[in-house]
């Protein structure tokens, strides 16, 4: 895309930090807590600068207990608040599951529709730092399972700057999922960008020959997958799912329809995965479309190791994603 | 060829073999043929003797196990009862594409899906994509090498004709071979519908004339909806009724050639309609613009090659539907009226009909109900 006039060049994390920064100017009930967020200015920056200008009240640090604090978030948000929870990673938020899927996901239902809870959880998800097997996994396909949230996958920079306040909007829970190797991507973003819908899939580059389909962290490594397909002549769609729960299962479909070819990229461990529950779906409404099995690339069942050659080795690659392509192409029969 | 008897083996079991090696002898009607085999491997097990008796073709002569598999067998290689792990069986006649008989061909879903909208034969396919399976691309390079009046890129009227020529010998050839055809024949009194078809015209501009094909066309439309099992397709070994009453109306192409695209639902359109849309469709039979489904729709076939004079038509049925109507010409046949000869206009129309469909007492009555027809014109 040329560089218009009103295009800047930014980072996913900048524009997360823009999108978090309006949310603050823009709602005085907006206040983010979590570890680190205030005085370190966040894990990974993205509110470094924020305790200054917003005040402890609104920019809250919390002690390192993660169901504690997104107990509090739960209550907040039940009190009027529009509070916004940063866990560090997901493998912590393992600790507050239970606040989230006892507490923020039922009460709702639980209190036939009297309460909702507007809260907004972040957290990093995903490997590819060197952060070992406690830091480094996948696992917002859990969080797609729970009935009563929605999750969120941002891979681009318009996804990062838009989709909190458009979260904040929700009645319900949102969980926002920013995979860590995402932070230092870079891109343009119009000056003016701001709130974007939440529930649909988007198509990041058409192909007629087979559909990678892939959410946050992978979507990069799916574009590049399309790149070098397209230099064989081979035309590949790829859409960007965005939201995990609810899925939008009309662009899933949609695009099998088209290429008749499907390649799931998950960075979560193939057993049970999302990249399941996609295929299932793809089996159940377009059995009829397709022209060759469906392919999953997801990470290798080991904890994430910390070595950086075999971390490389156990999650998607772009090696990988060609490798699944040539199986629903034929090439490799 | 459909059976053949074992002459000889040139193996025994434990023997390697490679693709290609001949294995053994088989007689047919013709000729002995060597069989070869289209897998390396051993000889693990010979099932069949070399006898006078007659093997259907098809029949599992020998299991042969694969190199290294007894470790990691495929699993596609396994036949149910096969008595060890990893064997493959030779069959008498190359299978195409080659399948070990039980196990079901890859077909993609939408390949499969495709085929049947074209009613192509599956089996005939060679796949090209994973494992071998038949995928759209293969049914797509098929279904354009049949119907290449509607998809082939223009490549010369040559080859265009070469094309057609190919798909009607493919398709006569299937019908030759499978169909077991009975044929009726009757002559059709025709002086009432034409002289009502006559006065008809009188007052009309010539635009907005008919001529007597239309009658015929609705006259056998109506009689379907009488005795339907003509009306369909022969598929799996089972008649099934066609979705509407499409009739395929064979068209001849001056350089040669023809093809019978439909008119659909005959049976509710009014004669002009009719008309009009078989005249629509001689012209672009002739002048392109055919489309694939016009080609593939009919339920049953009409042709009429009374203009050039022939008297009786004996078609062949194009598959997989399940009978044609032959129209002769018209002319002035000695009919017997209150026990006197006297000339009368008249047709002859010859039903041939698939007798793995339907039987001869339905075919009869399914002629006569096309004359009673023909005798209220005004009804038609």
């Amino acid at each position: 895309m040329p560089t218009a006039p009103d295009m800047r060049r930014t980072t996913y994390r900048e524009a997360l930090r823009a999108g978090l920064h309006e949310a603050l100017k823009r709602d005085p009930r907006v206040f983010l807590m979590g570890e680190d967020v205030g005085k370190y200015g966040g894990t990974y920056a993205v509110s470094r600068g924020f305790l200054e200008e917003f005040g402890p009240e609104r920019i809250r640090d919390t002690p390192l207990s993660e169901s504690a604090f997104v107990g509090a978030g739960i209550g907040a948000a039940l009190g009027g608040m529009r509070p916004i929870v940063e866990v560090m990673t997901v493998n912590f938020s393992l600790l507050a599951l239970d606040q989230i899927l006892n507490g923020a996901a039922t009460l709702r239902h639980m209190s036939g529709g009297q309460f909702t809870v507007p809260l907004v959880i972040r957290m990093a998800t995903g490997a590819g730092r060197q952060l070992a097997a406690q830091h480094s996994h996948s696992l917002e396909g859990w969080y797609a399972h729970i009935p009563g949230i929605r999750v969120l996958a941002p891979a681009t920079l318009e996804d990062a700057r838009g989709m909190l306040w458009s979260a904040l909007q929700e009645p319900d829970p949102v969980i926002i999922f920013e995979h860590a190797v995402l932070y230092n991507l870079e891109g343009e973003l119009p000056e003016d960008a701001g709130a974007v819908p939440l529930d649909r899939a988007a198509v990041r580059r058409e192909g007629k020959d087979l559909s990678l389909i892939a959410y946050g962290g992978t979507l990069p490594k799916a574009l590049q997958a399309a790149e070098r397909l397209a230099a064989e002549g081979v035309a590949a769609e790829v859409l960007d799912l965005r939201s995990l729960r609810p899925l939008d299962e009309a662009a899933i479909l949609a695009t099998v329809g088209k290429t008749h070819r499907a390649v799931i990229v998950d960075e979560g461990w193939r057993s049970g995965s999302l990249a399941a529950e996609i295929s299932a779906r793809i089996m159940e409404g377009a059995f009829y479309s397709l022209d060759a099995p469906v392919q999953r690339v997801c990470s290798e069942e080991v904890p994430i190791p910390y070595a950086r050659h075999l971390e490389e080795a156990a999650i998607p690659q772009v090696e990988d994603i060609l490798a699944a392509a040539g199986k629903v192409l034929g090439r490799d029969a | 060829m459909d059976k053949g008897k074992l002459v000889s083996w040139l193996v025994k079991e434990g023997d390697r073999v490679k693709k290609g090696d001949v294995i053994a002898v088989v007689e047919t009607q013709k000729s002995a043929v060597d069989v070869e085999v289209w897998q390396d491997g051993t000889v693990e097990k010979i099932l069949v003797q070399p006898s006078e008796a007659d093997l259907p073709v098809g029949t599992v002569l020998a299991l042969l196990g694969g190199d290294g598999e007894a470790a990691a067998p495929p699993a596609e290689a396994v036949p149910k009862k096969a008595p060890a792990a990893a064997t493959r069986p030779a069959v008498a006649a190359r299978p195409l594409p080659p399948t070990v008989p039980g196990e079901r061909a890859k077909i993609s879903p939408a390949a499969r899906r495709r085929a049947e909208e074209f009613r192509l034969d599956l089996a005939k396919l060679r796949g090209s994509g994973p494992e071998g399976a038949v995928v759209l691309e293969d049914v797509e390079a098929a279904i354009a090498a049949q119907t290449p009046a509607a998809g082939l890129p223009a490549s010369g009227a040559q080859d265009k004709q070469l094309a057609m020529r190919r798909a009607i010998a493919a398709a006569m050839e299937k019908s030759h071979r499978e169909i077991p055809l009975y044929f009726l024949e009757t002559l059709i009194p025709m002086e009432r519908a034409l002289s009502w078809m006559e006065a008809r015209n009188r007052d009309r501009p010539p635009n907005e004339r008919l001529l007597y094909v239309a009658l015929l066309l609705k006259a056998v439309a109506l009689a379907l909806r009488e005795v339907p099992e003509f009306n369909g397709y022969y598929l799996n070994g089972a008649f099934q009724p066609g979705p509407g009453i499409h009739l395929g109306v064979a068209v001849s192409l001056r350089e040669g050639g023809l093809q019978a695209p439909a008119i659909h639902d005959v049976d509710q359109k009014d004669l002009s309609r009719i008309m009009a849309e078989a005249q629509g469709l001689v012209k672009r039979v002739r002048g392109g613009g055919l489309k694939g489904s016009e080609l593939t729709d009919p339920t049953i076939t009409v042709t009429s090659l009374g203009e050039e004079g022939v008297e009786k038509v004996f078609g062949l049925i194009y598959p997989p539907q399940v009978a044609i109507v032959g129209f002769g010409k018209v002319y002035q046949a000695p009919l017997v009226e209150e026990g006197q000869v006297v000339a009368r206009r008249a047709i002859t129309a010859v039903l041939s009909a698939d007798h793995r469909a339907n039987d001869g007492h339905r075919g009869a009555l399914f002629l006569k109900a096309i004359q009673r027809r023909l005798q209220e014109p005004e009804k038609l």
